[in-house]
């Protein structure tokens, strides 16, 4: 289970700060020197021993990111980033992938078991206790990636049964070069953007997700990222590839210490979807965000990218972002198969001196292509929050469809909301349907709901969690169930 | 304790664009335990405010007076924290909460006030046992569990949906601010008998209407006229007849 | 971020006359200039509009003499003789210069209204930023002359006329005309600008700026119709502070000139004050029609409208930028934003940005954006009453940009625009039919 299925009882033994999360592992670690030059790629590709072309791979990327700059066309400030100060890699000193569970060090299944994560199938399997009313929950396969690696991958033989592939990217790199090769980077190139092409140079590790043609994958399958050691980038790259006909539903979730320091997370993922597949990647983004006066937190910039190949596929990716001191990502498709759809779902929350700005391309080039934005931000504290996305209608999309609906809430007067919508069509067939509010919660809701004896901050979560209704519940049922104890957790303290 | 609620020269007022406006002058006001008493009054005298200012809005300064429920200062308490203690505020604009489904509000809101009571939570399966007997009583059908809190409901529902929230929350008073109004007989009556289902010892209400019906149907003990921010004749049940026939006229002199 | 200066794009155009400057604030603003360049595409406000069609030529300071039944001709194009228009006060310019015998005289301007040039006695203001807008940097480094127009306290000054006409001139030239429009408390005020060109003559450029100050309770409806000729480019600048109570309600119509900006700085300095920018663009050929806003509230209880439609056809493009700036104090505000397109033609192009930037939480904002062909089912019920094809089209489009004139609240400026659409529309769905 992601770390976000921790019950909030679980979490208030946890520590009294809101963050409960924020918790350090102590473990000896194998860690790079500070510095990012060709030595530090050549280390971090040894260490990992990788194939030459992949290595070439990763110092082109490098020589790309050498001549670029940082993106500032964002709405966010931060000090300069000193990318020299940064350890490139860590990694628990024990061998990388584990061939069991019994290999890992038990120090880090308790970690994920605090996390809420229980690494051990037999657990999962006999059934985690299923609290009243809620359904039983099904197997969810889980790659565990502490700082740079990948440090277990669960229910890899049933899902090896139906065809899937389900493992770190490291070892997909040794087991299944082609596929790696034919695929990475073809979503996302290396030299995309700045931090994509600064993650093409020193990636570590990530997961690696192939559906074969015709394969349902037989359960949810999830990663769940946990940045431990001091002064680490965490920079993971993820593939899913999913062929004809064949569909995955994948969850993501993180969490990282607390710490007075600012830490650098930049990740890539891409996905493809062939003809008729469907992916559906859902995040609960729960880095740690910094304390109440903005020390600290995770500077999270991120660059997610869905390919729809084939006819009729689909990509619906669902984003729940409450952490990080900074978010910058923008999952986007790329609908190019006739008839493609793609989704994006997205709950963001700022609170205290969080900044975030995200949102989501959708490039409709093939005919018929649909696609759907539902964006909710919800902006508390001295945070500022901006929803930026671009709706791009080509030529030969005939027949396009797109509709973005873009809902803001204000929670304070020391926070800012904003939405920054780009649209673009050069069809006349296709349609474009863009609307967004800006409002606050109204008095007259939280005094009916104080009135029916809820507190300040459950009628809060009670309206907050109303008002990001349609985009919770395109998450798997027991994510969208924490979702939503998340949601509150964050806001605590924004009112009263 | 003879008194449930006792309320003695209540003075409110609201900032009106910078300056503050007085609408409740003085109320005396005394409710028993067990008894329904209703409060008449012209458009505008204040009624809605009186109810606002016991249930604890924050927009309303109270300038003067006190109010007592059970023993406690009322005005001290967080609306919240009144609620728990058994005051229920029948709204007479039931407010919307887009996305909120309406059986988990319901849910939130009784175990909310079971849990300051010190009562045990309902779980998932005890709730609904309750709601459904209660809805069942108040004729509404349990789609309206399913939808969200007073979205799209006609008027009639969003009443219906008040005395539902009343039944399950189980108040030692129940204000009704105008409940009745733009109700038809039949939801007129059903509203009326899950007000009279709950009579006990233990309960009152506290009704503001301007029909005589909903009062035949609940028998109150006394009759309370409002003009002007004020509590300017009290009586018996007969006093909501006069006004049935002569209106409030007679009253508007007393006021001056 | 930390904002890096812009790769603007070259001076050379203007060099020349840039270089004659001397007043402190001509010299001022064509340092700015100097320091930004002409706005290139990677400056965010100017992604969508590229001002390439400036590059590669050089713009002389237009001729002083112009040939006088030349300039009735084009002026009774815009404003037919015997029409109601005709009979308004009118301040004529032509290539950027006030010509007398073409307008009113001064007593002819009902009391308690006045104007005067700008030449006479240049006065820049306050209200523009020269640093930020380099194409208001370039209008106060090379302006010439314009309409200074006052209305006294109280005012009820009814419609006056501003036509700036450009006429054959002996080269690519430009002019940058400054227009400032005063209303005192209580005033009132329909401005009717008219930008006409005549087709035919050497490119040109018009590179207006207006302020506008609207002191409390003061009432301006500012109404233009962009007509210029089919290969020009027009670039204007609209600056309006607008005090408490006030209102500034403007439209635009574009149909002319090749490539098209009207961008408005609209500032709700008081409380209650209320401004509404809305517009329409009918595009053909090539043309680009830029219509962009910017509007602050920086006082509670305000009030914002924008409602922009946009017909393109042929290899035409639209944008439309839209900000609306909420501030921390400007509780209460109230704002909407909406921008339609009909896309007539498969190489035509809309691009479209409605921002919302909010730091007030007790507010009402939103936008919306729709584009997308004539509706099918429209033309289907027009065809089964016998209306069919280009009519059917032309009948439907108009509809749709009828509404939006509409929102002219004078009735007189209204009827000018509405014949001006009419006129347009006919003459596209002529030339639609010849061609097929
Ligand atoms: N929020 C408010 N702002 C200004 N005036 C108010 C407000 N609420 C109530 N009032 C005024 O107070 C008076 C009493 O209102 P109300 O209590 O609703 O009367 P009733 O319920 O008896 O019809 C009316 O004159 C009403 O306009
Ligand atoms: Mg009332």
């Amino acid at each position: 289970m992601p770390a976000i299925t921790e019950t909030r009882e679980q979490v208030e033994k946890l520590g009294q700060s809101s963050y409960k999360w924020g918790f350090e592992t102590d473990i000896e670690m194998d860690v790079a020197p500070k510095g990012l030059n060709e030595d530090t790629i050549r280390l971090i590709s040894a260490r990992k021993e990788e194939p030459d072309w992949l290595l070439e791979w990763r110092l082109a990327a490098f020589r790309v990111w050498q001549t670029m700059t940082e993106p500032t066309w964002a709405k966010v400030t931060y000090p300069p980033i000193d990318y020299q100060d940064v350890h490139y890699y860590a990694a628990p000193r024990k061998k990388p992938g584990p061939k069991s569970l019994d290999e890992v060090d038990p120090e880090l299944l308790r970690t994920y078991e605090k996390l809420g994560i229980p690494l051990h199938e037999q657990a999962l399997l006999a059934g985690v206790e299923v609290p009243e009313g809620e359904e039983a929950r099904l197997p969810v396969a889980v790659d565990a990636v502490f700082d740079s690696v990948s440090v277990a991958t669960t229910f890899r033989k049933t899902l090896a049964e139906a065809g899937v592939i389900f493992c770190p990217i490291s070892e997909a790199v040794r087991d299944h070069p082609d596929l790696v090769r034919k695929y990475l980077g073809s979503v996302v190139p290396a030299g995309d953007n700045f931090y994509a092409a600064l993650n093409a140079a020193v990636f570590t590790d990530g997961s690696f997700v192939f559906i074969p043609k015709g394969v349902r994958c037989p359960m949810e399958l999830s990663t769940y990222f946990r940045i431990n050691a001091r002064n680490t980038g965490q920079f993971e790259r993820t593939l899913i590839v999913v062929e004809d006909g064949a569909s995955v539903s994948y969850l993501e979730g993180c969490t990282a210490p607390m710490r007075d320091e600012n830490q650098l997370h930049a990740a890539v993922v891409e996905l493809v979807a062939m003809e008729n597949a469907s992916i559906k990647y859902s995040t609960v983004q729960n880095w740690y965000p910094g304390d109440e006066n903005g020390l600290g937190g995770i500077y999270n910039f991120v660059t997610k990218r869905g390919a729809c190949r084939g006819a009729k596929s689909k990509i619906s990716w669902t984003q729940v972002e409450t952490g990080s001191a900074i978010t910058w990502k923008y999952p986007s498709c790329i609908l190019q198969g006739e008839g493609s759809v793609g989704e994006f779902y997205s709950v963001a929350v700022t609170n205290n001196y969080q900044q975030a700005d995200t949102g989501t391309k959708m490039i409709h080039i093939g005919k018929n292509t649909r696609s759907t934005i539902i964006a909710k931000t919800i902006s508390a504290g001295h945070s500022d929050s901006t929803y930026r996305g671009l709706v791009r209608m080509l030529p030969k999309a005939s027949n396009a469809r797109n509709f973005t609906q873009c809902d803001s809430l204000l929670i304070g007067d020391r926070c800012g909301a904003h939405t920054v919508p780009y649209i673009e069509n050069r069809n006349m067939s296709a349609r474009i349907e863009h609307e967004a509010t800006t409002s606050k919660i109204s008095e007259d809701q939280m005094f009916y709901c104080r009135q029916r004896g809820l507190s300040q901050e459950d009628a809060v979560g009670l309206i907050v969690n109303g008002f990001c209704k349609d985009v919770l519940k395109e998450l798997p049922m027991e994510f969208a169930v924490e979702a939503q104890k998340l949601l509150q957790i964050s806001l605590e303290g924004s009112v009263g | 304790m003879s008194e449930l609620l006792k309320i003695s020269g209540l003075h409110a007022s609201i900032d009106a664009d910078g300056i503050p406006k007085e609408i409740l002058r003085g109320v005396d006001l005394v409710v028993p335990p067990g008894e329904v008493h209703a409060i008449m009054g012209p458009n505008g005298c204040g009624k809605s405010t009186l109810s606002y200012v016991l249930a604890g809005r924050e927009e309303y300064d109270v300038t003067a007076g006190s109010v007592s429920f059970m023993g406690q200062d009322l005005l001290a308490m967080e609306p919240e924290e009144r609620a728990a203690a058994g005051l229920f505020l029948a709204f007479q604009a039931p407010v919307e909460l887009p996305g909120v489904n309406n059986a988990n509000f319901l849910r939130t809101a009784v175990n909310a006030v079971r849990r300051a009571r010190g009562e045990p939570e309902l779980d998932a399966v005890g709730f609904l046992k309750t709601v459904r007997a209660a809805t069942k009583n108040l004729s509404m059908s349990d789609d309206m569990l399913k939808r969200n809190v007073n979205v799209g409901f006609s008027g009639g529902e969003k009443k219906r949906n008040e005395v539902l929230q009343m039944t399950m929350l189980q108040p030692k008073l129940a204000i009704l601010d105008e409940t009745d109004s733009g109700l038809d007989v039949d939801a007129l009556r059903i509203v009326a008998e899950g007000v009279k289902n709950l009579r006990s010892p233990d309960f009152s209400a506290l009704v503001i209407t301007h029909h005589q019906r909903l009062l035949e149907y609940l028998g109150p003990d006394r009759i309370h006229v409002m003009v002007r921010g004020r509590i300017v004749r009290s009586g018996g049940p007969e006093l909501a007849k006069q006004i049935d026939v002569e209106g409030y006229a007679s009253f508007l002199t007393e006021a001056a | 971020m930390n904002a890096l200066a812009p790769s603007g794009r070259s001076l050379a155009p203007f060099e020349a006359r840039l270089s004659g400057v001397h007043d402190v604030e001509r010299k001022s603003a064509a340092g700015d200039l100097a320091r930004t360049g002409l706005p290139g595409p990677r400056v965010e406000a100017w992604h969508y509009t590229n001002l390439r069609a400036l590059s590669g030529h050089v713009f002389a300071e237009s001729d002083v003499l112009f040939d006088e039944k030349e300039a009735r001709a084009v002026l009774a194009s815009v404003i037919p003789e015997g029409s109601i228009f005709e009979k308004l006060p009118r301040l004529v310019l032509v290539n950027g210069r006030i010509a007398p015998g073409l307008s009113s005289s001064t007593a002819s301007l009902p009391e308690g209204v006045s104007w005067s040039s700008f030449a006479s006695a240049p006065d820049f203001g306050t209200q523009t930023s020269p640093q930020r807008d380099p194409l208001v940097a370039l209008n106060t480094a090379l302006a010439s002359d314009g309409m200074q127009l006052s209305v006294a306290t109280g005012v009820k000054a009814g419609q006056v006329l501003l036509v700036s006409l450009a006429l054959s001139s002996s080269g690519v030239v430009s002019f940058h005309p400054r227009h400032n429009v005063a209303l005192a408390p209580e005033a009132s005020l329909t401005l009717i600008e008219i930008s006409a060109g005549n087709d035919g003559q050497e490119l040109y450029f018009h590179n207006p700026v207006l302020t506008c100050s609207l002191a409390e309770g003061a009432h301006l409806e500012h109404v233009k119709l962009q007509q210029e000729a089919g290969n020009a480019i027009h670039l204007a600048t609209v600056y309006a502070d607008i005090a408490g109570h006030a209102t500034y309600e403007s439209f635009t119509l574009t149909l002319g000139s090749a490539l098209a900006r009207h961008e408005v700085h609209a500032s709700l300095a008081g409380a209650h004050a209320a401004v509404h920018v809305n517009g329409a663009q009918l595009l053909g050929n090539t043309q680009v029609g830029d219509i962009t806003s910017v509007i602050t509230h920086s006082a509670p209880d305000c009030i914002s409208r924008q409602t922009v439609r946009n017909v393109l056809t042929d290899r035409s493009r639209a944008v439309f930028q839209g900000k609306v700036l909420v501030e921390r104090v400007a509780q209460k505000t109230d704002g909407y934003q909406m921008n339609q397109a009909l896309l007539l033609s498969p190489t035509a192009e809309i691009d479209a940005k409605p921002e919302l930037e909010i730091y007030a939480d007790d507010v009402r904002c939103s936008h919306g954006a729709t584009v997308g062909a004539l509706d099918e089912e429209q033309l289907f019920y027009l065809r089964s009453r016998g209306i069919a094809g280009a009519q059917a089209r032309q009948m439907l489009v108009e509809a749709f940009l009828i509404e939006a004139t509409d929102l002219v609240r004078d009735e007189v400026a209204r009827t000018l625009l509405d014949g001006a659409l009419a006129d347009a529309l006919l003459n596209r769905i002529t030339a639609e039919e010849r061609g097929s």
